[in-house]
């Protein structure tokens, strides 16, 4: 489902991501942990080309996005991505938020495009919101809404760069109770968190980065208990302090 | 001898009212399609200068340095005097349009630049990782959030222009303060044209000046 093969990416004469060579398969979900500045987002916004990459190929559902002339942001319409920030867009409604992208460039009608929307603000817990801005809703909510503004696309990916991150504490079981359950439905994800429970309960592997390398590859349990690598035991530590 | 403000003085204006009437109306008109022009000019410009196009964001630049940088009177000179020896002579009217919509819309691409800038990047993210193209993302995702922030140094910029049309004047435009000046030098009661001129401009201006304050409340409340 998506492939990167021999991701380079270099910021002015910083080299942030070193030679990454990343799979996974469809219905796969993927947790990416890793200090601070190790190269995660990065990576993940390589997946959707939000980042370019310097060098290497890009390959999403069989389409090398990399590509010249690639179909790029036909190719983005089947990738939903959720931001630390939320990103919401202020000046539309929470439904028009929904509704926005579908109708613009999927040519999905109105109607159709706001019944869809309602189902997913319902599952999300925010239908009585539909109609209230962005600036109105609490951070989890905000983050609630920007996960089904990204599933109202019907994308085959899911991508989150910590999404709980700028969160209050109190608001962060709300927004992973969503993504709990989003993961039971056999969509493919991609998880930027530090959230050691949540990636016990859904990943299927965790990666390991640092330094713009993938250091360490595991199925949750193996990682967490019994680390291979010095860095990750030494960031597991930090962590679990 | 009789004071620069004696009451016959008056009665002689208000006798020739449609002087300064129809002076106003050119103003108001001059003013009304410059600033469409300067408004076209500066968010098309403001957007180049945004774009990751380096060519756009050059033509962008030395557009703004050169408009801002010589003064609006020489510019208007030589749409007056220089552009006939290129073969193209325009009316005055036009002249002080495009004179003073091309001034202000180097000013106005400066806002909508400073406009789009402040809108956060996530925007821009968020917008391109549900699939929309750079027109897409402007059109309904930046372009819509920066109008807030720009409407109030916009109706600023509206009021200068209106007061800026009177360097029409200088080309014997049949402006307001072209009639005031010919109409003066004729009987040389300056007292009362101008005081009048003065405050025909004022009663243009002042709407758009607090039409900009209003904006800018409204926009601390939003904020
Ligand atoms: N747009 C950018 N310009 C320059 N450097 C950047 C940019 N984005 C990220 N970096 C640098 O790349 C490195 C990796 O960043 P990032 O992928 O955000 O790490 P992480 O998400 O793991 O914290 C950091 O050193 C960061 O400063
Ligand atoms: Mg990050």
């Amino acid at each position: 489902m998506i492939a990167l093969k021999g991701i380079d990416k270099h910021f002015g004469h910083h080299h942030v991501l070193k030679n990454i060579h990343f799979h996974v398969k469809s219905g796969e979900k993927v947790v990416i942990i890793g200090p601070s500045g190790s190269g995660k987002s990065t990576l993940i916004r390589c997946i959707n080309l939000l980042e370019k990459p310097s060098s290497g190929e890009v390959h999403v559902d069989g389409i090398e996005i990399t590509a010249h002339k690639a179909p790029v942001t036909k190719v983005r319409q089947s990738i939903g991505m959720v931001f630390q920030q939320f990103n919401l867009y202020p000046h539309k409604t929470v439904l028009e938020n929904l509704t926005l992208a579908p109708v613009l460039v999927k040519g999905v009608r109105k109607e159709e495009a706001e019944e869809t929307g309602m189902k997913y603000l319902e599952r999300v817990g925010l239908k009585d919101k539909a109609h209230a801005y962005p600036a109105h809703l609490s951070g989890g909510q905000q983050q609630r809404v920007a996960i089904a503004r990204a599933l109202n696309m019907h994308p085959k990916i899911m991508l989150f760069d910590e999404p709980t991150s700028a969160l209050d504490p109190e608001m962060i079981q709300e927004v992973l109770d969503v993504m709990v359950d989003l993961a039971h439905d056999g969509i493919t994800m991609v998880v930027v968190t530090h959230e050691m429970g949540f990636a016990k309960q859904v990943a299927d592997r965790v990666i390991f980065m640092d330094e713009g390398k993938i250091i360490e590859e595991a199925k949750p349990e193996d990682f967490f208990n019994h680390p291979k690598n010095e860095r990750a035991r030494l960031f597991l530590s930090k962590i679990f302090r | 001898m009789t004071g620069p403000f004696a009451w016959f003085k008056w009665e002689a204006l208000f006798a020739e009212w449609t002087v300064f009437g129809e002076g106003a109306l050119m103003t108001l008109a001059a003013s009304m399609l410059a600033l469409a022009l300067s408004l076209a000019l500066g968010v098309m410009f403001g957007v180049m200068s945004t774009s990751h196009w380096k060519i756009a964001k050059a033509i962008s630049r030395i557009y703004v340095e050169f408009i801002q940088n010589t003064p609006l009177v020489i510019q208007i000179f030589f749409y007056y005097h220089g552009l006939p020896h290129l073969g193209l002579s325009l009316p005055v009217f036009s002249i002080g349009v495009l004179g003073v919509g091309v001034y202000h819309g180097a000013y106005i691409s400066e806002v909508v630049r400073a406009g789009i800038q402040s809108i956060p990047k996530g925007q821009r993210e968020a917008a391109y990782s549900q699939g929309l193209n750079y027109v897409e993302t402007m059109k309904y995702i930046i372009l819509p959030q920066a109008k807030r922030i720009v409407l109030p140094p916009l109706a600023n910029q509206a009021v200068s222009l209106v007061k800026n049309t009177s360097v029409l004047a200088m080309i014997a435009g049949g402006d307001l303060m072209y009639r005031a000046d010919s109409w003066s030098s004729q009987n040389l009661y300056y007292g009362p044209a101008y005081v009048t001129t003065g405050i025909l401009y004022l009663m243009l201006c002042l709407p758009l000046a607090s039409l900009a304050r209003n904006l800018e409340k409204k926009a601390e409340v939003h904020a």
